[in-house]
């Protein structure tokens, strides 16, 4: 990178505005990052539901194809073709036995392997490819691929040890509490256009100290009547967290009927309170756990509102967050309508989560003359470990921290 | 059955000047009248094509009563923050038909957001889904509205309704 950038050594308190105006910086992430040693969230497992099946992705700049071949196993590979380097697949989704890029029908196996190019002996004896060129020495690059409780990501990097190593046991938990042994089904697909650099969103989603302070939904509406505790899980690397919020488990023993539906209207000023009516689904009376995984995962459970959000760089001040909203196949219809309800929450238009879609304009538009000042992180003191309160910045420290570490800053 | 009858030419033009009305509420900021155009018993969703294609049943607003339409319009008025924006809707002409449960209408729309700062973009494109029933007085309300955008992508946030 040409850029200096005026980080004091050693402290994350400190976040340079560099850092989401310089396009070096942006280049170098695509490289460090993006390409880079980390695990890239690609797509659930139930998107691709049976061998053939394909699917579309994004990791960072790279587009990338994720299928299931005839095995059942799955794949992730650059979708470029190796021989001019156009899209092979031009469909969000599918089903297919084998993949050609539309330009010179080179085809592809559902692994990436080049199985066929056309016209390879030539017509009628003149022209076609050397004898000597060797099929196997071209593909697009292949992604490493990890399936961990259905979420499927991919890496380019030899090296990146398992991912459970990489989110540390404390995330990987967490995950495992929302999605180990059950099977997610896909309830609507949305895109955000953010007008703000990607990094700002990540440290959004990792910052619980804005919370109750940006977002006001809950507090005007009262809905925050129960003894709520909480706290914050920073992984070991930095760049993982679960932010989490529970009711006191004798509130939640009077407030959740053993079963069913809560709609606990009395001092709601909802005029429509089940918005809110749900259930203890995970039996620990969690209502809120927001868990992100270094660089652009993120996983939500707000209530009963499940969804996986995807963090993709678009150019230094544009992003893409793509939205999945979840249910689970053993849903009941009354389940199901809770979910599509609560799903008011979040998105685009969430009561709790539209403030997010603006903010990070908000600092892009404000930095614009400030490259060489930074931002201030201190609330809760200088670390990025975890802790038992949300008023703190530690998980934005801690995806600063690791941030550095992969991009040798 | 659906009330007192009209002719398909009448409920057409009804449909038309509530469609109208629909526009200017929103687009002149009187979020408050909004919920007025629904039954209260209703349903409203906004979603793009693409979800609704594949029958997916999410939205990034999804309401089953008037009533949550009335706390969505006190929401943006007391607790979410967003910059000062207005939209500009542009209904085309609906195509109306007539069924069991109502006068079934489809019509595509255009609509602008014009920011604080005076930027106007082209915010979303799509078209309504709609059931319109009379109430007891015989005027045209929305059973349903399935507001479905032609593209996945919304830009920074949906806070005005569609």
């Amino acid at each position: 990178m040409n850029t200096t950038i005026a980080w004091p050594e050693g402290r994350l308190t400190r976040v340079p505005y560099a850092l989401y105006q310089e396009e070096d910086v942006a280049r170098a992430e695509q490289a460090r990052i993006f390409r880079g040693p980390a695990w890239h969230y690609l797509c659930l497992e139930t998107e691709l539901p049976a061998p053939g099946s394909f699917r579309t992705a994004q990791v960072g700049d790279m587009p990338v194809v994720v299928t299931r071949d005839e095995a059942g196993a799955l794949h992730a590979f650059e979708n470029r073709c190796a021989h001019r380097g156009a899209l092979i697949v031009l469909e969000d989704a599918g089903q297919a036995k084998q993949l050609s890029c539309v330009y010179h029908a080179w085809t592809y196996s559902l692994s990436g392997e080049l199985i066929s190019v056309a016209f390879r002996r030539g017509i009628r004896g003149k022209g076609g490819m050397p004898e000597c060129f060797d099929m196997a020495a071209h593909r697009p690059r292949a992604l490493r691929v990890t399936s961990f409780c259905g979420l499927v990501f991919g890496t380019l990097a030899e090296t990146t040890p398992p991912i459970e190593e990489v989110m540390g046991p404390e995330v990987t938990a967490r995950i495992r509490r929302v999605l180990e042994g059950r099977k997610p089904v896909v309830l609507g697909r949305f895109t955000q256009a953010l007008p703000n650099n990607w990094k700002l969103y990540a440290e959004n989603v990792r910052d619980s100290y804005h919370a109750s302070l940006l977002h006001l939904f809950f507090t005007t509406f009262e809905v925050n009547r129960l003894t709520q505790k909480g706290g914050l899980i920073v992984s070991g690397r930095g760049g993982s967290h679960v932010s989490w919020s529970a009711i006191e488990k004798e509130a939640a023993d009077s407030s959740y009927a053993a079963q069913g539906i809560r709609s606990d209207s009395a001092n709601y000023r909802l005029k429509a309170p089940e918005l809110l009516a749900g259930w203890d689904e995970f039996g620990d009376g969690i209502t809120l756990q927001i868990l992100s995984v270094f660089p652009g995962f993120v996983l939500q459970q707000i209530q009963n509102s499940l969804a996986v959000r995807q963090i993709v760089p678009r150019g230094v001040d544009r992003t893409d967050l793509n939205w999945t909203y979840l249910g689970f196949a053993d849903d009941t219809p009354e389940q199901r309508r809770a979910r599509l309800r609560q799903s008011n929450l979040v998105g685009p238009a969430g009561f709790v989560s539209m403030e997010d879609g603006c903010v990070g304009g908000f600092v892009q538009r404000g930095v614009a003359a400030a490259g060489e000042l930074a931002g201030v992180l201190e609330m809760g003191g200088e670390s990025a470990e975890t802790t038992d309160t949300r008023a703190t910045e530690a998980s934005v420290r801690g995806f600063w921290k690791e941030y550095r570490a992969v991009m040798g800053m | 059955m659906i009330g007192p009858s009209r002719s398909a030419a009448e409920a057409r033009d009804a449909i038309l000047e509530a469609q109208a009305r629909y526009a200017l509420c929103l687009d002149d900021g009187r979020l408050e009248e909004w919920p007025g155009f629904f039954h209260a018993a209703c349903s409203y969703r906004i979603t793009t094509a693409e979800n609704h294609r594949a029958g997916l049943e999410a939205g990034v607003v999804w309401a089953d009563s008037r009533a949550m339409l009335e706390d969505r319009v006190s929401a943006l008025r007391e607790a979410n923050i967003y910059e000062r924006h207005a939209y500009r809707h542009l209904t085309g002409l609906p195509v109306v038909t007539e069924d069991a449960e109502g006068w079934r209408a489809e019509t595509p729309f255009l609509v602008a957001r014009i920011m604080r700062d005076g930027a106007t973009d082209l915010f979303a494109t799509g078209r309504y889904l709609d059931l319109w029933r009379p109430d007891s007085e015989g005027r045209l309300r929305l059973a349903e509205r399935v507001v479905l955008c032609d593209s996945r992508r919304v830009d920074t946030l949906l806070a005005i309704p569609l």
